[in-house]
């Protein structure tokens, strides 16, 4: 049983309807190509010195690059593993493994952001 | 919300009772990559950190990087990140709705493994032709 105005809104009573679902594929496609690039990536600096990775991420597109990766990837890791924690960790704990979740994805990418902009921008 | 209910009522199906199935034991290896994956990033951000901090830190990660025992778990993680992405496609597919027939489930769930397993090693191959080392 709908309200006509409850079907075009089409929203659950959580009131995000769908929306954890369709981001988890936005991103999901967005890894695709972001992943490839930091799997390129890895492999041209396989035993690089520190100066040879400062001049890569130094260019503004390998940067942007880098920052688009963590974002979607951090994003789609947060949304995946909340998945996993609310069909197997029940109770308190489920609390406290949904802000561990939030705060780890987080903190990665708030290092990540911080380590590529530092080379970026730095000496 | 969450009180106990333990009353005697009759579950529907669920994992121990099932035979295991390829189907289904990829599913739960897409979950088992996903999570070694979340964890596993850990090593890149840290990776990207010793990079901002100065050469000679740098130095000493890539050296850890380079030990033999680190090359067998970015061997392994590498495997994950494939057959992840393989298994995403899967899904990407039938969320447009197609490729539900059981056939077809079952000759991609075969393709899946086989192909992360191809793909890994021909990544890590090409890596040591192209460096001479791994």
């Amino acid at each position: 049983m709908k309200t006509p105005l409850g079907m075009v809104r089409g929203l659950g009573s959580a009131k995000t309807g769908t929306e954890h679902w369709w981001l988890q594929r936005v991103t999901a496609i967005a890894n695709i190509p972001l992943v490839l690039f930091l799997v390129i990536f890895i492999l041209c600096h396989l035993g690089a010195d520190r100066a040879a990775l400062v001049a890569s991420v130094k260019h503004p597109l390998i940067a942007i690059a880098l920052i688009a990766s963590f974002l979607s990837i951090l994003w789609h890791m947060r949304l995946g593993m909340q998945v996993v924690i609310e069909d197997y960790v029940h109770g308190g704990w489920r609390i406290a493994c949904l802000l561990g979740n939030a705060f780890f994805t987080i903190a990665l990418g708030v290092a990540a952001l911080y380590a590529i902009l530092s080379m970026s921008f730095g000496a | 919300m969450a009180e106990t209910h333990t009353d005697k009522r009759p579950l529907s199906p669920h994992l121990q009772i099932y035979r295991p199935m390829l189907t289904m034991m990829m599913s739960i290896v897409h979950r088992i990559t996903g999570s070694a994956l979340y964890f596993g990033i850990v090593f890149f951000v840290w990776w990207l950190i010793a990079g901002a901090i100065s050469a000679e830190y740098f130095a000493m990660t890539q050296a850890v990087f380079g030990f033999w025992l680190s090359k067998i778990i970015l061997f392994g993680f590498t495997w994950a990140l494939i057959h992840h992405m393989l298994g995403g496609l899967r899904h990407l597919l039938w969320d447009t709705g197609h490729g539900f027939k059981l056939s077809t489930v079952e000759f991609m769930a075969r393709a899946n493994l086989v192909l992360s397993i191809v793909l890994t090693f021909a990544l890590w191959i090409g890596v040591y032709l192209v460096r001479g080392t791994l």
